[in-house]
């Protein structure tokens, strides 16, 4: 089996529009959710988001792009481009043969659906764009990606609600510890904040109306974000020869499904996938300084979660730092994992740990260290992140420092 | 028929029961309607009587709205639609 390296990471998100941007902003706590603004918001009962604010797409990408690029696309592609300029890796030839393109998307071009919708039902128009279907479809982005940087080989699109980032994710790590992929470029993205994607949302009842506040006692739901995280995982020795900086290394991961309710979590599902990743990896429990939590903010993930991690980790789990950044950049749902590794990455590479904002009341039911409000400096050796999806569908990738 | 008839009668398709099962006294648990089937009650009840219900699945308690048992609906729908322009 081969070892697999992190040498390039890229993201747009409600924080930044940058790795750098986004790391920054997680060290000082910076919230990134605000007042909607898109089309008919007023006639949402839910208004707030962690929206990507100053982002010109027409500047980046030319005119017939434009027609291809759904939002979630143009969100893959920028965070693609960051990844691939840090990693330094170039693709041609047999290395370009072999190395694929796998991303995680829940809801693919959501707005392309909502406009198109809207253009027929509502406007009473009888024709679309040609491209609405290649536009919207859930591996546009990653097409495009592979298109864009000549990438030929396994490459498809992974949805499994909001788990789908971190099972893409270990899939690209399979591909490349077989030895079938020298290199892959991984990650997610979601679009989902317009009327049509917000409207469904609201329907469950689970939305908070005010802020996104894991773990913390009055927690009174999750909060949508939108974006990418784009990461080149990489073959050890094939970094190591061409003098790559190295992020961190991915050592395991486990998936798990709960078989059991569409939307309720379950603490064994959860704990089968952290306890399998540590299996996977090697690593005994006692060995991981941080979780990055799914931590959405809802009554029922948090304290499932936390009982999880309880029954896994037994004493250590009062140890070990666990902090849910979606309480920054809101959930990104398939693209929440991409964007949350930032935060391992950075606990392994940094040494800083970012917070769990919104932080007020504690939960007898969440008594974990959750790095309330502020970052904390601490040495990290290994780190988890999660993802338990709706549909029962957990993965969980372990991270070592190197 | 009545707002508690028309109220009663979705909570009992919810529960699959017969309305006459459903009594005011009942609570939601008693009935067998889990956190889904509540929200699905709520959503058939704002589409009945065209209201909007101030729930939150994350802190049911929390909101004005008091959903304890069967009568406690029924007064708070027929508030909220006593209220209704």
């Amino acid at each position: 089996m081969k070892r697999v390296v992190i040498t390039g990471a890229g993201t747009i998100n409600s924080l930044g529009h940058s790795v750098p941007d986004t790391l920054e902003a997680m060290r000082e706590g910076r919230c990134g959710i605000s007042a909607l603004e898109f089309r008919d918001v007023e006639r949402l009962a839910i208004q707030i988001g962690g929206q990507v604010r100053g982002f010109e797409a027409e500047g980046r990408f030319n005119r017939q792009q434009m027609t291809l690029y759904d939002r979630f696309t143009q969100f893959t592609l920028t965070a693609a481009k960051e990844a691939i300029e840090q990693s330094g890796i170039e693709f041609h030839g047999d290395i370009a043969a072999r190395s694929g393109v796998v991303l995680g998307t829940a809801g693919g071009g959501v707005s392309t659906w909502d406009d198109n919708y809207r253009s027929v039902y509502e406007d009473g128009k009888n024709r679309v764009h040609p491209f609405v279907v290649p536009k919207l479809m859930n591996n546009a982005a990653a097409s495009h990606v592979s298109m864009e940087h000549n990438l030929k080989g396994p490459s498809f699109t992974v949805s499994t609600a909001c788990a789908s980032s971190n099972h893409a994710m270990a899939l690209a790590f399979q591909m490349v510890r077989s030895g079938a992929a020298p290199a892959m470029l991984t990650g997610g993205s979601e679009s989902m904040l317009c009327f049509g994607g917000v409207k469904a949302w609201e329907g469950l009842r689970v939305m908070s109306k005010d802020a996104c506040r894991p773990f913390s006692a009055n927690r009174n739901g999750m909060v949508q974000g939108e974006g990418a995280g784009v990461f080149v995982f990489e073959e050890y020795e094939h970094a190591r020869t061409r003098g790559a900086d190295i992020l961190c290394e991915v050592v395991g991961f486990a998936m798990s499904s709960d078989a059991s309710d569409i939307v309720m979590p379950s603490k064994q599902g959860a704990a089968r996938a952290m306890s399998g990743a540590l299996a996977d990896a090697g690593l005994s429990a006692d060995s991981v300084g941080y979780i990055n939590a799914h931590g959405t903010g809802t009554a029922a993930n948090d304290k499932t979660e936390c009982a999880a991690v309880a029954g896994v980790f037994g004493p250590h789990a009062d140890e070990l730092m666990i902090s849910s950044t979606k309480s920054m950049h809101g959930h990104l749902i398939g693209g929440t994992g991409a964007v949350e590794l930032l935060a391992c990455i950075m606990a392994l590479r940094d040494g800083v740990i970012a917070p769990t904002i919104g932080y007020e009341e504690p939960d007898p039911e969440c008594a974990l260290d959750v790095v309330p409000n502020e970052a904390r400096e601490a040495k990290v050796d290994v780190a988890l992140s999660n993802a338990f999806a709706f549909g029962g569908l957990n993965a969980v990738i372990a991270l070592k420092r190197i | 028929m009545s707002i508690s008839d028309r109220v009663i009668a979705i909570i009992a398709e919810q529960a699959v029961l017969e309305p006459s099962d459903v009594t005011p006294e009942s609570t939601l648990e008693d009935l067998g309607i889990d956190s889904l089937g509540l929200v699905e009650s709520i959503f058939a009840i704002e589409e009945e009587f065209d209201i909007s219900i101030p729930f939150n699945a994350n802190e049911p308690s929390a909101s004005d709205f008091d959903i304890s048992n069967v009568a406690a609906i029924i007064t708070g729908i027929q508030k909220l639609v006593s209220e209704k322009v």
